[in-house]
């Protein structure tokens, strides 16, 4: 059969990457509207967990609670009713350095909250038991691919299942010595609330076909930075296009050699 | 959802490598759990370690992959003529239309496990031949298969843990549907590693003796390791008689706590009914349920209310786990193919280790495989975060 184009239609955006705390701020940014200006990612304290949890809660918890939560409230959605698409280069990195470390060393008793953080779904567990949101939820890893990964997925269960989908990618830093084999230098993320039917909330139409070009890079370097350094920020390209409101057809890195065109219509 | 033929499968656990070793096992009920004997590994505990997995050399130009779980993909893929499968579907279809889904929860942890043993004294680097990203990373494993096959269309690798391999085939089922791809390798390898085996010790879960599902002095799991791939493709509109098909896949979220299953089996349920949906079928036209069953107290009480609320004591049904362990990320697509060769040979397993049945739990459970009649499998698959899937499988009449 021929392939269906992936099509859904954008409700809301969360963002949050260094220098960069939330959409409203990235979108002034990628309009020109205001200078970028390097800093490190700040990470809200999660109110929607429960006491105990919030305390614990790790920095790859925070970043996905506040992307994802950005976005359904910015597209007017009720969080426990939304399918979820988890899309991350790695798991929370200090995390498994403390596990490595400890099972490197004479006394291997690891803690068994730091063994069920290890999972490379925690924060999408965390997510579940902030929202109550008992719908499917999808957790990826495609390593620098994550993002194209997740946005595949994400479109086809709202395609398949026509249901309103909500795409959290995001990654983390690993401490050293990992972070010397892995150098992610700091979390950011991007939450796309996607639905199959358009409404008065809907940002823009996204459609998603396999592409072999060469990916559009940013003219700004400290974006083009963010862009290379932090796998869920290979969307840039297509959130400056959302940003500026402009219809665009663009091309994002997914696995060489299959890149993702991202064609935007805005409503 | 539009039935999938399931055109090959194959799975290598600690039972031996391929279908055949795993038939032959499943009907003698035989197990493959040992007590733990795995690297420097001193606990207390039984596992189901597959022998052989650190004598794959993988091909030079993917060098870089190697690491035990790699190395127990690559046994995977060859055992059954698998890998010829996949390449002369390659073939058929191109490069580029064949889409890999493989599901892992640690994937080669351990090579970053025993780097840390290695770290420079001075400075407390890792050594030079660490490679993070195709060892380590969850990906590694799907793009490792991507390129031992030289495909160059879509992969990823799902890590929900314990139902890791399970969602596969819901993904690749979706991408199906709408025409992106022609056929999907999907599948899940998790090999044995320090953090699964003691942290599983640390919550108190791991069983001093081999795993009993669904007995009443259950207490723990056997960790356990595996590789099992399926190929999906579009099914003709007629398939030939006794193809297997998948037939529905259902995923629900416990939304209850990070270890522990919801105590009513809610999130469970919900999966259950989600696949006879997607199937189109009813709780009466299940032949058999291979459960997830891990052997913990808790786990298979709330998969036991789930079952009993939706199919009474009116389904055979079993988990394999005494048998394979729990192979936590691949055990949804080693339960899979254990559900394959149900409907295929007309094989209810057993649960080999069980010996009384837990009194709470009225479900028509297996203690012993025996023959009948098989047309419709459900498999269920739960994992840490409240991650649930069940899957159909059924084979064409």
């Amino acid at each position: 059969m021929n392939a269906l184009p992936l099509t859904a239609w954008i409700d809301g955006i969360g963002f949050l990457a260094p220098g960069l705390p939330d959409w409203p701020t990235a979108r002034a940014v990628l309009r020109g509207e205001q200078p970028y200006v390097a800093a490190p990612s700040i990470l809200p304290a999660p109110a929607v967990l429960p006491p105990a949890e919030r305390r614990r809660a790790s920095r790859v918890v925070k970043l996905t609670l506040a992307i994802g939560l950005e976005a359904a409230a910015h597209g007017g959605a009720d969080v426990a009713t939304l399918a979820t698409v988890f899309a991350a280069s790695g798991a929370d990195g200090h995390n498994c350095h403390a596990l490595c470390e400890q099972l490197a060393s004479d006394d291997r008793q690891i803690s068994p909250t730091r063994f069920h953080n290890s999972v490379h779904n925690a924060a999408a567990g965390y997510w579940g038991i902030a929202t109550g949101a008992m719908a499917p939820c999808q957790v990826i890893c495609g390593f620098d691919a994550s993002f194209g990964a997740g946005l595949l997925d994400a479109l086809g269960q709202v395609m398949v299942d026509r249901q309103p989908t909500l795409l959290i990618a995001y990654d983390s830093e690993y401490p050293e010595p990992l972070h010397a084999k892995r150098d992610t230098p700091d979390c950011g993320g991007v939450a796309l609330l996607l639905s199959p039917e358009r409404s008065a909330r809907s940002l823009a139409a996204i459609t998603v076909t396999p592409s072999r070009e060469t990916a559009e890079i940013l003219a700004d370097g400290e974006l083009e930075s963010l862009r290379c350094d932090i796998p869920a920020l290979r969307s840039l390209p297509m959130l400056q296009r959302l940003a500026r409101g402009e219809a665009a057809s663009v091309c994002l890195d997914y696995l060489p050699p299959m890149q993702l065109r991202v064609d935007l219509q805005p409503c | 959802m539009t039935p999938l033929l399931i055109s090959a499968h194959t799975a290598t656990t600690c039972l031996g490598s391929g279908l055949d070793a795993t038939l032959a096992a499943l009907r003698a009920g035989r197990s493959g759990l040992a007590p733990c004997a795995f690297e420097s590994v001193r606990l207390d505990t039984w596992i189901g370690e597959i022998a052989g997995v650190d004598a794959q050399v993988l091909p030079a130009h993917l060098a870089a992959y190697d690491c035990r779980n790699n190395r127990l993909a690559q046994l995977g893929l060859e055992a059954d003529g698998f890998a010829d499968r996949v390449r002369a579907t390659i073939a058929r279809y191109g490069k580029d239309r064949v889409g890999v889904f493989l599901g892992t929860s640690t994937s080669g942890i351990l090579q970053t496990e025993l780097a840390y043993r290695r770290r420079d004294p001075e400075t407390g680097a890792l050594p030079d031949d660490f490679i993070y990203r195709t060892t380590h990373n969850s990906f590694s494993l799907a793009e490792f298969a991507r390129d031992y096959f030289g495909l160059e269309g879509p992969a990823m690798a799902i890590s929900t843990a314990c139902s890791s391999s399970a969602k596969v085939f819901a993904a690749a089922a979706r991408l199906l549907a709408l025409g992106s791809i022609d056929a999907a390798l999907v599948g899940g390898v998790d090999s044995l590693c320090l953090t699964t085996l003691y942290g599983f010790a640390s919550l108190q879960l791991t069983a001093p003796q081999p795993c009993r599902p669904y007995d009443a002095a259950r207490n723990g799991i056997s960790i356990g390791e595996g590789a099992a791939f399926a190929l999906l493709e579009r099914a003709p509109a007629a398939p030939e008689a006794g193809s297997l098909l998948l037939l529905g896949t259902g995923e629900s979220s416990d939304a209850y706590h990070m270890s522990s299953p919801h105590p009513e089996g809610l999130g469970a349920r919900m999966a259950m009914e989600a696949a006879l949906r997607s199937a189109g079928l009813q709780p009466e036209d299940i032949d058999y349920l291979n459960l997830h069953g891990t052997a913990t107290p808790a786990n298979d009480a709330a998969e036991g209310k789930a079952v009993t609320a939706l199919f009474g004591d009116r389904v055979p049904c079993s988990s394999t786990k005494g048998a394979t362990g729990h192979t936590l990320g691949a055990a949804g697509a080693v339960e899979a193919v254990i559900c394959a060769l149900a409907l295929q040979h007309n094989l209810l397993p057993g649960s080999p280790h069980t010996a009384t049945l837990d009194p709470a739990i009225p479900v028509d459970y297996l203690l012993q495989a025996r023959q009948g009649r098989v047309r419709r499998a459900l498999s269920n698959s739960f994992g840490f975060g409240g991650s649930n899937c069940s899957l159909i499988l059924g084979v064409a009449a």
